[in-house]
C-alpha cells in the first residue's frame, strides 16, 4: 500500500484504447460563430482568450456563421474543394499502389485536407510554405503536376528529385513548397529565418510553417517561436494537432495541461486555435495572421485542430493503439463533407456534380499513375546513378569524382 | 597592407563583406553592440547598422536554423557560435539540414552559410572551451570545414567561405588569435607583429578553400597540421632537428590530397599532428588516405600525435596538449626506420 501522501508519477493515457468505446467527451468546443474576431492588428495582450477557444465558422448544418466568416466567392470554395478531393483520391490510389509493392512508402493526409488547400490559396505567390509530410493539398491547390508527384513516389527516371528522397518528401520551390525532410520539426526555424530575410530585405514575402503537435516537444519548436518573437518575423507558425503522433496521443505532448495554441502566450505571440476540418475557419485565421504579419506585427501561432483519420504511414496500423472507429466519431466531422454540405446549402453544388468531380479527378490520377508506371515503378526504373553523386556540393570535390569513377560511371 | 592579428584580420574580412554585399549579415550571441566575446565583430554594428550585425538568443539550434532559412531566401548569413564546444545543439541543423538541403531538393534550395566558431585549447578553458571537433564535421558530407593558421589566411579564407554557395564551418584557433603559439606554454607570449603572414591587405582578396600551404620544405618526413598546431609543429621540428616538410592543410574539407601525396611520396615518412583526441580523429582519415596512396613510398609507419582520448582536462592542460616535445619524439621514431 502506498502511503497517503506518497508521490505518484503521472503517465497520460488516451480516453479509449482498441476494443473500448470511442470517447471524445473530454473535448469542449464553443458553438460555430461564437468566438469574436479581433482586429488583426490588436495587441497580443488583448488576444489571450483565443488560444483556449476554438474558432469555427461552419455550423453543424453547414452554414457559415459569425465574425470569422471570410465570405468567400463560390469559385474559391470550389477550388478548395477540388484540391481536397484530388488529395483524397490521389492518396487513396497511391496508398494502394504501395500495398501492391510499386513503391516503398506512402503517407496520407486523410482528414486534414482543408489545411493545405485553404492556406495555399490564402498565401501569395512568392510566399513560402515549410511543410510537413501531410499537406499534399497545398500542392494540389496550386496545380502541381500529378505526374511529377507520381514519378517522385516511384523514384523513377523522371523523378524531379532524382531518386534521392523517400517518397512524398517533395520539394517544389516554384509552388512555394520548401524541401521536406523526414526529420520532424527541423524546418520550423528555417521559416523564421526565411521571414527574417524578407523583412531584412524590405520585401513583402511571408513564410508559413507546419509542425505536428507531437513535435512541439522538440527544441526546434521553442527555438523558432523565440526567434519569431524576438525579431517579429513575418511568419505564420502552425501546429497541426491531429491528435496522434504515430501511436502517442496528444496528451504525451502536453495536451492534458493546456492547448498548443496557448504555447504562444509565453512568447508574446497571438495564438489562434481553429477547427481545421472547417475550410472557412482555416482560411479566415490564416488571412488574419497574414494581415498581421504584413502590418509588421510579426508572427502568429495557429493550432490547427484536426484528426489524423489514417495511419501515420504505410508502415503503421492504428488499430493497434486506438479504437478502429475513432475517426468516424471525430466530433468536428470530415473536412470534405463539411465544405460540400456548405456549398450545397448555398446552392452552388449538388451530389451529381460532386460525383462527377470525383470521377473526373479519379481519371486524372489514373492517367498520371499510368504515365508514371510506363516510365517505371520503384526498382523498375531509376534516374542515372550519376545523380547519386550530383548536388552534394555546388562543385564536386575529388572524393566524389574518384568514387564515381570507382563505381564505373 | 596593414599588420593585423587574427582577430583584426577576421574583423576586416567581415567588414569588407558587409561593405560589398548587402546580402551578408552577421548574428550570434554577443556579436552586436558588444562586438563578440573575442572582439571579432567589434564595431561592425556601429559601422554597418543594427540589422547587419546583431545579437541572437542563446540558442545555437535556433541560430543555425534561422541562418539556413535566410540562406534559402538568398542571403549569405555569417552566424557565430561563441565556442565550438556549444555547437552541438545545432548539430541536427548542420547535419540533417544545411549539409543536405541542396542534394535532397535537387538544387532548388541551398544554404550558403558560414558558421564561424572559435575552437581549440591552450587557454585554460577546461572541457567546455577547448575542444577540437573538426572530425565530426569532416564526416558529414555536404559540409566544408576550414581552419586557418594565420591572419592572412584567416581573412582570405573567411571571404572565400562567405562567397561559397555551400555551408562552411569556419573554425578559428582561439589560442593564436593574438599571436602565434609554439606550444611552449612557459615562454613569454609572442605577437603577430613580425610574422610574415600578419601582413594583410586591407581590401578584398581570397585564399581558396581546399589548398594546403607548404610552411617549411624538407626531405625526410612530412608533418601534417592545421590551426594552432602549425606553429607547434615548427617548434617540434626544430627540437627534433630533422629536415621535415610541414604542410598546413588549412582546409579539412575539401582536402588538398595532391599536396599531401606529393610530399609524402617525396619524404617517405609522415607524422600527423592535431589537438583533437586521437581515436576517430581526423588523423585517422589522413593516415588511411596516405596508406592507400603512398604505401610503396613509405619507409616508416605513419605517426599520429594528438590529444589523449580523455575529455579536455583543466589542471592537466599541458599534459594533454600535444606539444613540441611529443612531436619531436614521434619524428625521431619515424626517422629510426
Amino acid at each position: 500500500m502506498p502511503r497517503p501522501n506518497s508521490l505518484r508519477l503521472h503517465v497520460p493515457e488516451p480516453a479509449a484504447r482498441p476494443g473500448e468505446p470511442v470517447r471524445f467527451d473530454q473535448l469542449d468546443f464553443p458553438k460555430a460563430g461564437d468566438v469574436p474576431k479581433p482586429a488583426s492588428t490588436a495587441p497580443e495582450r488583448e488576444l489571450r482568450e483565443l488560444p483556449f477557444s476554438l474558432i469555427r465558422v461552419l455550423d453543424d448544418e453547414g452554414r457559415a456563421v459569425g465574425e470569422w466568416d471570410p465570405k468567400l466567392p463560390s469559385e474559391t470554395l470550389l477550388r478548395g474543394l477540388k484540391a481536397m478531393l484530388l488529395t483524397r483520391v490521389f492518396d487513396d490510389r497511391l496508398f494502394r499502389l504501395q500495398r501492391q509493392g510499386k513503391t516503398s512508402f506512402y503517407m496520407k493526409s486523410l482528414g486534414e485536407e482543408a489545411i493545405g488547400a485553404a492556406q495555399s490559396l490564402v498565401m501569395a505567390e512568392g510566399d513560402m510554405c515549410f511543410p510537413t509530410y501531410r499537406v499534399l493539398s497545398w500542392l494540389m491547390a496550386r496545380d502541381y503536376p500529378l505526374t511529377d508527384l507520381v514519378n517522385q513516389i516511384f523514384s523513377n527516371e523522371k523523378d524531379p528529385l532524382k531518386g534521392r528522397q523517400l517518397p512524398i518528401l517533395y520539394s517544389a520551390r516554384d509552388y512555394g513548397f520548401y524541401s521536406l525532410s523526414g526529420n520532424v520539426g527541423s524546418r520550423f526555424g528555417h521559416a523564421v529565418g526565411w521571414a527574417m530575410a524578407s523583412a531584412y530585405k524590405g520585401d513583402d514575402k511571408l513564410s508559413l510553417a507546419y509542425i505536428g503537435e507531437g513535435t512541439t516537444a522538440e527544441g526546434d519548436f521553442h527555438e523558432a517561436l523565440t526567434f519569431a518573437s524576438v525579431y517579429r518575423a513575418p511568419t505564420i507558425l502552425c501546429v497541426t494537432n491531429n491528435q496522434w503522433a504515430i501511436s502517442s496521443f496528444a496528451g504525451i505532448a502536453g495536451a492534458e495541461e493546456t492547448t498548443f495554441a496557448a504555447k504562444a502566450i509565453a512568447y508574446g505571440l497571438p495564438g489562434l486555435r481553429v477547427d481545421a476540418n472547417d475550410f472557412l475557419a482555416v482560411w479566415a485565421t490564416t488571412q488574419w495572421a497574414r494581415e498581421r504579419a504584413l502590418a509588421n506585427q510579426g508572427a502568429t501561432l495557429i493550432e490547427l485542430f484536426t484528426y489524423r483519420a489514417a495511419g501515420h504511414s504505410t508502415s503503421d496500423d492504428p488499430t493497434k493503439y486506438r479504437p478502429a472507429d475513432e475517426a468516424e466519431h471525430w466530433p468536428l466531422g470530415d473536412p470534405v463533407e463539411r465544405l460540400k454540405q456548405h456549398l450545397i446549402l448555398r446552392g452552388d453544388w449538388d451530389e451529381d456534380r460532386h460525383q462527377t468531380m470525383i470521377e473526373s479527378l479519379t481519371t486524372d490520377v489514373r492517367a498520371a499513375v499510368k504515365f508514371g508506371e510506363q516510365i517505371g515503378t520503384l526498382g523498375k526504373s531509376k534516374p542515372s546513378v550519376k545523380e547519386m553523386f550530383e548536388g552534394v556540393f555546388e562543385e564536386p570535390d575529388w572524393r566524389i569524382v574518384e568514387q564515381r569513377r570507382e563505381l564505373g560511371i | 597592407m596593414a599588420t593585423m592579428n587574427m582577430i583584426q584580420a577576421l574583423n576586416s574580412a567581415l567588414d569588407v563583406m558587409l561593405e560589398c554585399d548587402p546580402d551578408v549579415l552577421i548574428f550570434g550571441e554577443d556579436v552586436g553592440y558588444f562586438g563578440g566575446v573575442f572582439r571579432v565583430t567589434d564595431k561592425l554594428q556601429e559601422k554597418h547598422g543594427l540589422t547587419r550585425c546583431f545579437d541572437a538568443p542563446i540558442s545555437e539550434g535556433g541560430i543555425i536554423a534561422a541562418a539556413i532559412g535566410m540562406g534559402a531566401y538568398g542571403l549569405r548569413p555569417v552566424p557565430e557560435i561563441q565556442f565550438v564546444d556549444y555547437i552541438l545543439p545545432a548539430f541536427d541543423q548542420l547535419v540533417s539540414e544545411a549539409a543536405r538541403l541542396r542534394y535532397r531538393s535537387n538544387g532548388e534550395f541551398w544554404a550558403p552559410i558560414t558558421v564561424r566558431s572559435p575552437y581549440g585549447g591552450g587557454i585554460f578553458g577546461g572541457q567546455t572551451h577547448s575542444q577540437s571537433p573538426e572530425a565530426i564535421f569532416a564526416h558529414i558530407t555536404g559540409l566544408k570545414t576550414v581552419i586557418p593558421s594565420n591572419p592572412y589566411d584567416a581573412k582570405g579564407m573567411l571571404i572565400s567561405a562567405i562567397e561559397c554557395n555551400d555551408p562552411v564551418i569556419f573554425m578559428e584557433p582561439k589560442r593564436i588569435y593574438n599571436g602565434p603559439f609554439n606550444g611552449r606554454h612557459d615562454q613569454e607570449l609572442s605577437t603577430w607583429a613580425n610574422h610574415p603572414n600578419a601582413d594583410v591587405p586591407t581590401g578584398h582578396y581570397t585564399v581558396p578553400l581546399g589548398q594546403a600551404a607548404t610552411v617549411r620544405e624538407g626531405r625526410d618526413v612530412t608533418v601534417l597540421a592545421y590551426g594552432t598546431m602549425v606553429h607547434v609543429a615548427l617548434e617540434g621540428i626544430a627540437e627534433a632537428g630533422v629536415d621535415a616538410e610541414l604542410i598546413d592543410l588549412r582546409s579539412i574539407v575539401p582536402l588538398d590530397i595532391e599536396a599531401i601525396v606529393t610530399s609524402v611520396q617525396k619524404t617517405g615518412r609522415c607524422v600527423i599532428l592535431h589537438e583533437a583526441s586521437r581515436f576517430g580523429g581526423f588523423g585517422g582519415e589522413l593516415s588511411a588516405l596516405i596508406q592507400e596512396r603512398c604505401f610503396y613510398h613509405l619507409k616508416a609507419p605513419i605517426g599520429r600525435v594528438a590529444g589523449w582520448d580523455t575529455p579536455y582536462p583543466h589542471a592537466f592542460e599541458w599534459d594533454y596538449f600535444p606539444g613540441p616535445g611529443r612531436l619531436a619524439r614521434a619524428l625521431h621514431a619515424a626517422m629510426e626506420h
